[in-house]
């Protein structure tokens, strides 16, 4: 087991899906180990089960067999309204197609996970202007999605994440959807986050130029994880 | 509240979708306003009538008259408090469409007995003063623009005087007010004893009884025993409560609860599909939005209860729309142009229009919200 410093600790995890008859074993007796402050890459081919390793350490998924803790806290035990709060708490997500909400403005986008937390109204303004401010998009509080580049739409799903000040940060291919400028200017924003606000940043992607901005890469294969990719 | 942008922003998300849901829902509840006040119009206030009132009526039928002699023989039965009698008059003032309730009454038995009609007591001795004068409800003489001092001709279509006209003029007295909404406020009442001096024909003969009893609970054993002495004469009786003759009065027309019951249920059951149809394509079309939802940590039960929350809005947003548009409707007069003794929105009703948005609201979105609540993230963002 890890030192203090692990946040994230997977354990012996097991996912299998079933299609009709067909058994799937997306993941099979995964062990991953995140340390505070990391920023991890997760690479691999499509069907690796590197979605579905992110959506297990969120909460969002249930492990056919094995442990997830993070920051301490068994995930893969607790009930389905524990793990609504846990998250709202715990975790910032990133999606690749940034789901926001078209009929919010950025604004209301971005508080949507500070309406869970007992703050005044005010106070939520407050940190919402910072997370905007933080991604650089202060001045776009107003604007719906709509009228923001794609770019700037996963700038505000990223101030959306950041918002709570979760202690983890999942980010599912969030550069995907980019064209290289703002993919450059997301993937510095995550390095900034997570240098200068030592945000834990685990980040799944196809794209090596991406996963060359993390501290450090593992290769989900075959639902096994290694610190090299398969040749 | 803090959640109310977010119910109100999915609300405008389909702005024609919502718009149309929301007509359709405001015209169901425009028509049960409406049809409230129109049941209570033909139920002719049945619920507020005076439990200490009996009417007796000649048994065969209500246009059969009674003689005026059995006022004395009723108030000596045990338990009758007092007894008055009305005659129907049946003319037409200007034109037959102008129709309105006109009665021949004992001026002062009359209003004892209907102590919710209120006349200022000037104009109650200026009534009893003059035999040709005549009072009326504030319905009907604010309908014609008739004030105090008027001199009224009504044109019997029955009642010919001695004399062989039948124009009778009538001096206005006075106006009277209801004490409650549901108080008749459209008759017409003028004095018996000028009525049976100056008409042709059936002197001596009055329309139907109003008896005032001690104890509303020993009405049926009164009943019985007024019915009783007149039985097995030519002029048998059949004495019921208030309530129980307007009942009757009101089914000679048909069973109007009944039929308007029946429109407002296949109102309603359309309205619930439309409604519900729009909340579940609402809640599918935001199966990632949900999703989003669920994974910045709103709780299952959170998300069901915005889902709610949404349909009781649109559910509540059509129906106060409805019953406002419904109560000004009301208020601009009744279908008939006023023939209706009473009309307006009884507050039972705003108050079951109320329960009914309720129950609009949650059935509507009782099966998207479980949706929302059961659906997976996973899955969602998916098939996102």
């Amino acid at each position: 087991m890890g030192t203090d410093q692990t946040l994230v600790r997977v354990e012996n995890l097991h996912k299998i899906f079933h299609r009709g008859s067909e058994r799937i074993d997306v993941l099979q007796a995964l062990n991953l180990e995140v340390p505070r402050g990391d920023f991890l890459a997760l690479m691999g081919p499509s069907g690796s089960g590197k979605s579905t390793l992110l959506n297990l350490i969120a909460g969002l998924d249930r492990p056919t067999q094995g442990a997830v803790e993070v920051g301490g806290e068994r995930v893969d035990r607790m009930t389905e309204s524990e793990l609504a709060r846990w998250r709202s708490r715990h975790i910032g997500f990133i999606f690749q197609l940034y789901n926001l909400l078209p009929v919010l403005t950025a604004e209301r986008n971005v508080e949507l996970p500070l309406l869970l937390a007992p703050l005044s109204r005010a106070a939520r303004k407050k940190h919402v202007q910072a997370a905007l401010a933080v991604v650089g998009l202060a001045d776009r509080a107003q604007h719906y999605p709509r009228q923001l580049s794609g770019g700037q739409e996963q700038r505000v799903a990223i101030a959306r994440a950041i918002v709570a000040d979760p202690t983890l940060l999942l980010c599912d291919e969030p550069t995907g959807d980019l064209d290289r400028k703002s993919e450059d200017e997301i993937l510095a924003l995550l390095q900034a986050l997570n240098r200068e606000q030592g945000k834990t940043i685990v980040m799944v992607t196809h794209d090596p130029h991406a996963a060359a901005r993390a501290r450090r890469t593992l290769y989900l294969n075959k639902g096994t994880l290694s610190a090299e990719p398969l040749a | 509240m803090k959640f109310w942008p977010l119910i109100w922003s999915a609300l405008r998300r389909k702005r024609v979708r919502t718009f149309f849901t929301l007509l359709s829902i405001l015209i169901a509840f425009l028509l049960y306003g409406y049809l409230a006040a129109v049941n209570m119009a033909f139920r002719l206030g049945v619920d507020v009538t005076g439990a200490d009132r009996l009417v007796l009526r000649h048994k065969v039928s209500f246009s059969i008259l009674l003689p005026e002699a059995y006022a004395g023989r009723i108030e000596a039965t045990p338990g009758v408090v007092e007894a008055t009698h009305a005659s129907w008059f049946g003319g037409i003032y200007q034109e037959p469409k102008n129709f309105f309730p006109q009665m021949a009454v004992e001026p002062e038995g009359y209003l004892r007995l209907y102590p919710e009609f209120l006349l200022p007591e000037e104009q109650k001795q200026a009534w009893l003063a003059d035999r040709t004068a005549a009072i009326v409800g504030r319905n009907t003489a604010e309908r014609f623009g008739w004030k105090v001092g008027d001199r009224i001709p009504i044109q019997a279509t029955l009642w010919r005087k001695a004399d062989g006209s039948s124009t009778w003029e009538f001096n206005l007295a006075g106006i009277y007010d209801g004490a409650e909404d549901a108080t008749d406020t459209t008759q017409f009442l003028f004095h018996y004893d000028y009525f049976n001096e100056a008409r042709a024909f059936a002197k001596g003969q009055v329309g139907w009884y109003i008896i005032r009893i001690n104890d509303p609970a020993r009405a049926d054993e009164i009943v019985r025993r007024i019915d009783a002495q007149f039985a097995n004469s030519f002029y048998e009786t059949k004495t019921s409560t208030e309530k129980a003759f307007i009942q009757g009065f009101a089914k000679q027309i048909g069973n109007i609860g009944a039929i308007i019951g029946g429109i407002l249920t296949a109102v309603f059951f359309t309205i619930l599909l439309v409604a519900g149809n729009t909340m579940m394509q609402s809640v599918r079309e935001r199966t990632s939005e949900l999703a989003v939802l669920k994974t910045v940590g709103f709780s299952n039960r959170l998300v069901l209860g915005l889902v709610l929350a949404e349909s009781l809005t649109l559910a509540a947003l059509g129906g106060v729309l409805g019953l406002t548009l419904a109560w000004w409707a009301i208020g601009r007069g009744d279908p008939t142009g006023g023939a209706l003794p009473i009309f307006f929105l009884p507050p039972q009703d705003v108050l079951l229009g109320g329960g009914f948005m309720v129950a609009l609201g949650l059935l509507t979105g009782l099966l998207p919200a479980v949706q929302a609540m059961r659906l997976r993230v996973v899955d969602a963002v998916r098939r996102a």
